[in-house]
């Protein structure tokens, strides 16, 4: 399996909170440097419709260290929400966007933050947690494997629309 | 899918093996649990030794250990060692004599094989170790089953 991620061998004492204003610049930054698209414009209307409004099924969560070892502020996000009766589905969980800080990976931050979004869920009453990664990405594939997500009753389809 | 006897075996035997990679497993005692002839076995362990997944410790005592990287071996890099696997066979463009018809089967085999392929590529040893024990601990806490039955150890 390629190695798509770079590491640093010293782990850090990490927190996962709620997003505030303050994170945003941190948490575009991260994206960009991961995506190589800055998307400001879109972490702002993220942050307005998930940090904002209907708190209670919308999680914008990030995590930062809590010692000063490191550079960087903030070490990962993650977001989902609760959505219901999509497609006729139960209300279930979706985990659209998430990343975590080259430097620090490998180091069990992303499973924290899986694991803190997934307990969210789950507090709001459903029982199932969905999410969707590019099937050739096998550093998604293989993370979410590992957290146990196994493929769903869905399957994606799709239509070029110039054929 | 189906996959041949040699890969399920080579999957088994790592799972066995990574579980606990202190420990020294013979042929026989895995041949045992699966109820495989250790003929078979042994020419899949040499395999995953070539490979360097596994070691094989001799005299009284031996057998074999886990010196692979479990995080790292997926179940394709496993499956690969044993049987040609590869989509390549069929490709979204399809062969350029080929009929419509040939075309558009291509297609849905080609779709059929990339899914399979992701998925096995996804799946390391680690993986199919903590899915196993999030399985036993299930069973544990509804009392289904006994736990110990389970393969992890
Ligand atoms: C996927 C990602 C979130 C994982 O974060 P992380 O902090 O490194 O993950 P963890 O250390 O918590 O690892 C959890 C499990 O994921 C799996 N995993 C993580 N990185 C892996 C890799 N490079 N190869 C194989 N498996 C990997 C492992 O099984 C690991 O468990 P283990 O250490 O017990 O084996 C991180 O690599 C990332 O941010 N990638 C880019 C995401 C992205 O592109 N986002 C933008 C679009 S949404």
């Amino acid at each position: 399996m390629d190695k798509q991620t770079e590491t640093t061998s010293q782990s850090h004492q990490i927190n996962v909170r709620r997003v505030r204003q303050g994170d945003l610049d941190h948490v575009a930054d991260l994206d960009e440097r991961v995506t190589k698209i800055a998307k400001t414009e879109y972490w702002n209307d993220i942050f307005e419709r998930y940090a904002k409004r209907r708190v209670k099924e919308r999680f914008f969560l990030v995590a930062e260290a809590t010692d000063d070892s490191s550079e960087q502020p903030l070490l990962g996000y993650i977001v989902g929400e609760v959505r219901t009766w999509e497609f006729g589905s139960e209300p279930c969980g979706w985990v659209f966007a998430f990343s975590v800080e080259p430097g620090t990976r490998l180091q069990g931050i992303g499973e924290k933050l899986f694991g803190a979004i997934s307990q969210k869920f789950r507090q709001t009453g459903i029982n199932t947690m969905r999410t969707m990664v590019p099937r050739q990405n096998q550093l998604h594939m293989a993370f979410f494997r590992s957290e146990g997500m196994v493929a769903g009753p869905y399957i994606q389809l799709e239509k070029d629309l110039n054929e | 899918m189906k996959l041949q006897t040699s890969s399920r075996l080579a999957i088994f035997a790592l799972i066995e093996l990574a579980a606990d990679p202190d420990r020294q497993v013979s042929v026989s005692e895995i041949g045992q649990k699966y109820n495989v002839s250790s003929h078979h076995l042994a020419k899949v362990m040499h395999t995953l030794g070539r490979a360097g997944l596994v070691r094989s410790i001799r005299g009284v005592g031996g057998g074999y250990s886990f010196s692979g990287n479990a995080k790292r071996t997926t179940l394709f890099d496993v499956i690969m060692l044993f049987e040609d696997a590869d989509s390549s066979e069929y490709t979204p463009e399809g062969s350029q004599d080929a009929t419509l018809a040939e075309w558009a089967l291509g297609q849905v085999l080609f779709e059929i094989n990339d899914i399979a392929k992701a998925t096995l590529e996804s799946i390391t040893i680690s993986t199919m170790l903590k899915q196993m024990g999030r399985r036993q601990s299930t069973l544990a806490a509804s009392g289904m089953k006994d736990a110990s039955e389970s393969a992890v150890q």
